[in-house]
């Protein structure tokens, strides 16, 4: 892996995920108790002799570049090579922003030379998954392929959420469908790529003088090269766990498997370690009158309530009496004395006052976001105040740095709270 | 004003026992994720020293493997950061340190050099929380040459085994009496000392080749009357790991406390120590667990009352773990039963074992046993 280059492409909102993105890009959500989401990704380079990192940002990329920094905690603070954070940048006549993912990587073209890689490796931030790239390398190599994309076999009914593709028996590709109605395959894309590099710079270069293109990997890079034959492209069949995230209910689901006593993801595993950049806090305090089970509880935590299947990350603070169940409960966040929580994601630094109740009442669809917050979830953003004694139905959301004020009253189920200002 | 700081951290910890055979006593695990020496190398870095010399003698592996490079504490620095300094052998001799005045005298070169103009003597043993700025700051007004910290100890606390002060009005200490077997007052030396580096190493030159190896024996006290030694009260939260079983056992059990902990982990800045990149704990479906430290790393399906587990611990289902400190990569398997004990990393306590002990004599299970 000492010819490759690892190029993360961590520039998307990820709009599904509704008020946990209004301020942070998708790859920067916390996950599974003291990670972000983009960790997975960055521990899958490393653990795979990868220390040759760009990570391509440009949505809300502040908590990223934070997270990241000079990539220390993934021992990528290297003499040569190294984590570099690539966001758009100015050139001689005009400023522009990443058009699409092969134009992110297309107006990188100057970092990978610089390395001189015979492959790159193009990943994207938005995945939970526990992969050796070695093992798609190894395919990459026997077949002497131009390029190999990581695919899984999916449920037909989900399959016209990706691109899909069509192999012959030698595993070459033959036809490409990004996101199909009707898939001839069950085959999808996990948007992982090795290519080798002299091959993919000269079809970013044509891509992009070509008007008619988004600059997209999936809808326009992997259809040409198949349907006009310009390289050879395979498969390489992963059946390991891999998770998209990319709806709140998704979201909470992943992370709620992580309780289970054997869950998919085995974050245990000494041998694949996923490291991440965290505060110093001291171990879990679970006080005299706690009770938990099915949960994981991080560091910093002091419990003193009851947890029943939940997900609670570093620094938080549950309150005497407080009930959380079937929730996530961020960095910082503190529910306070006699509160409940019923399906709720609560994000960073959320202050739920005393007696507060979230998640009851009827499952009424959202009123303005009905696909969005949907199954009974009820959605809580970033900095986030709730004043003592307050009800807050089901299926609602509430935005960043919403304050007491903010509140007239109770919150039913499926309604939207914003910051007044 | 630049600051050395120096941390004695050689010691063996004979009262011990089985716990301190293979490593140093700075070394001892505590409270979940920590190693004893931690707490004093975080004062010292919070308190704005980013140059430390660590003196160690006994078993240092564990503890040079669990400081590294000393990144943890941002003392992986161009100039000055961490410098671990064991005794060595020259071409005309080979020396193990005779006490704590040679072991720095040994090491004279780290004062000789670097443009620090004074030294903060700490000890690894200790567990507590200083802001040492405002120790600096008292040093300075007070017009001290050297400035001891003590504490006032209640007369349940055996001082036999520390330096007794006796303090006129202003502080200044009038007489310092080494390990007395009746002490006169109830205010115990810490072993941190504060001073000006050309006054230690002028004192170490003229003492040391003479067979002065005792920094408070044969230095302090024989200069108590010529030189001004000011005491600096600490009343916080202060203990040495370094007595007893018992009270590294009480040690552990003090940080179920919250105000122990909210003093020692919240206040003057943070405890840092070295890194594992551990999943958070999961607590299945089985567990109970009350008034208890979980780290990181480890899985719970068991009864956990009044305890702290480290990291990386296995406990069963069925299996009870009560009144007890559980090291690292230990697991309790099904129906075991531990009580009122210590249980040191990577034992394992097989399915209906039992090992009970008593507060005042807790169980010791040793590094690596299978009960």
């Amino acid at each position: 892996m000492k010819n490759t280059v690892a190029l993360i492409l961590a520039g998307g909102q990820g709009t599904r995920l509704g008020v946990l993105t209004e301020e942070m890009a998708k790859p920067a959500i916390p996950f599974g108790g003291k990670y972000r989401i983009i960790d997975f990704t960055l521990s899958n380079c490393v653990n795979s002799g990868i220390f040759r990192v760009g990570v391509l940002t440009q949505y809300r990329p502040h908590v990223l570049n934070n997270h990241i920094g000079i990539g220390r905690a993934w021992d990528l603070d290297r003499k040569e090579g190294g984590v570099s954070i690539l966001p758009p940048y100015m050139m001689a006549n005009e400023g522009i922003w990443y058009k699409g993912t092969a134009d992110a990587v297309f107006q990188n073209m100057d970092f990978v030379d610089m390395y001189n890689p015979e492959y790159v490796l193009i990943l994207s931030g938005d995945h939970v998954y526990a992969m050796d790239y070695n093992c798609m390398m190894e395919k990459h190599l026997s077949k002497r392929a131009d390029g190999t994309i990581a695919c899984m076999n999916v449920p037909l009914s989900e399959a016209s959420r990706f691109g899909i593709m069509v192999a012959d028996p030698e595993d070459r590709i033959v036809e490409f469908q990004e996101k199909p109605k009707k898939p001839k395959s069950t085959l999808a894309s996990l948007g992982i790529y090795i290519f080798r590099w002299e091959f993919l710079r000269d079809i970013l270069i044509d891509d992009s003088k070509d008007e008619k293109s988004t600059h997209d990997f999936g809808k326009d890079i992997i259809p040409k090269i198949v349907n006009q034959n310009l390289g050879r492209l395979y498969i390489y069949e992963f059946d390991g766990y891999w998770q998209d995230v990319g709806t709140i209910r998704s979201y909470w689901e992943s992370n709620l498997e992580l309780t289970r006593p054997i869950p998919p993801l085995n974050l245990y595993d000494p041998n694949w370690r996923f490291y991440t950049q965290t505060e110093e806090m001291p171990p879990a305090y679970i006080g005299d009158e706690a009770v938990i089970n099915n949960s994981m509880i991080s560091e910093g935590c002091e419990i003193h309530g009851v947890v029943e299947n939940s997900v609670i990350f570093q620094g938080a603070k549950i309150g005497k009496g407080a009930v959380v169940r079937n929730s996530i409960v961020m960095t910082k966040s503190e529910v306070g004395e006699g509160s409940v929580l019923e399906k709720v994601v609560l994000s960073e630094r959320v202050k739920v006052g005393k007696k507060v109740h979230i998640g009851f009442g009827e499952d009424v669809p959202n009123e303005e976001k009905p696909e969005l917050y949907t199954d009974g979830i009820t959605t809580v953003a970033n900095d986030v105040r709730i004043p003592d004694g307050i009800k807050i139905g089901k299926n609602c959301a509430i935005f960043p740095r919403v304050v007491e004020n903010d509140f007239k009253g109770d919150l039913e189920s499926g309604k939207i709270l914003r910051r007044s200002r | 004003m630049k600051v050395l700081g120096l941390i004695l951290a050689g010691a063996r910890g004979k009262n011990l026992g089985p716990l301190t055979r293979m490593r140093a006593s700075a070394a001892l695990p505590v409270c979940g994720k920590y190693r004893a020496i931690d707490f004093t190398l975080s004062n010292m870095v919070n308190s704005g020293i980013s140059k430390v010399g660590i003196l160690t003698q006994f078993s240092p592996r564990s503890l040079m493997d669990h400081l590294g490079s000393g990144k943890e504490w941002n003392l992986d620095r161009k100039t000055g950061g961490l410098f671990i300094l064991q005794p060595f052998a020259t071409e005309t001799s080979m020396f193990w340190y005779k006490g704590t005045a040679d072991s720095i005298f040994q090491n004279m070169t780290l004062l000789r050099r670097g443009e620090e103009n004074y030294v903060l003597i700490g000890s690894g043993d200790h567990i507590y929380k200083m802001d040492f700025t405002d120790l600096f700051r008292y040093h300075f007004s007070s017009g001290a040459d050297v400035t001891v910290v003590v504490k006032e100890f209640d007369e349940s606390y055996d001082l036999r085994e520390y330096g007794i002060v006796e303090l006129d009005g202003k502080n200044r200490i009038v007489n310092f009496e080494e390990k007395p077997k009746k002490p006169k007052t109830r205010l115990a030396s810490l072993g941190i000392y504060f001073m000006n580096k050309d006054l230690l190493m002028e004192l170490l030159y003229s003492h040391v080749p003479e067979g002065g190896y005792d920094l408070v024996k044969d230095i302090f006290i024989p200069n108590i009357n010529k030189l001004r030694f000011q005491a600096y009260i600490f009343d916080g939260y202060w203990r040495n790991i370094k007595k007893g079983i018992r009270e590294f056992y009480r040690i552990n059990m003090d940080f179920l406390k919250e105000e122990i902990r909210r003093e020692l982990f919240y206040k003057h800045g943070k405890v840092y120590t070295k890194l594992k990149d551990l999943p958070p704990p999961k607590f299945t479906g089985t567990s109970r667990v009350s008034s208890s430290i979980v780290s990181d790393g480890s899985v719970i399906s068991g009864t956990v009352m009044r305890s702290v587990i480290f990291r990386r611990v296995r406990i069963k289902a069925g299996a009870v773990v009560k009144n007890s400190i559980i090291f690292e990569g230990t697991t309790i398997e099904e129906g075991a039963r531990v009580e009122n004990a210590i249980v040191d990393k990577y034992a394992m306590i097989r399915v209906e074992k039992m090992v009970i002990g008593t507060a005042d004599y807790p169980a010791i299970i040793e590094k690596g046993a299978v009960i």
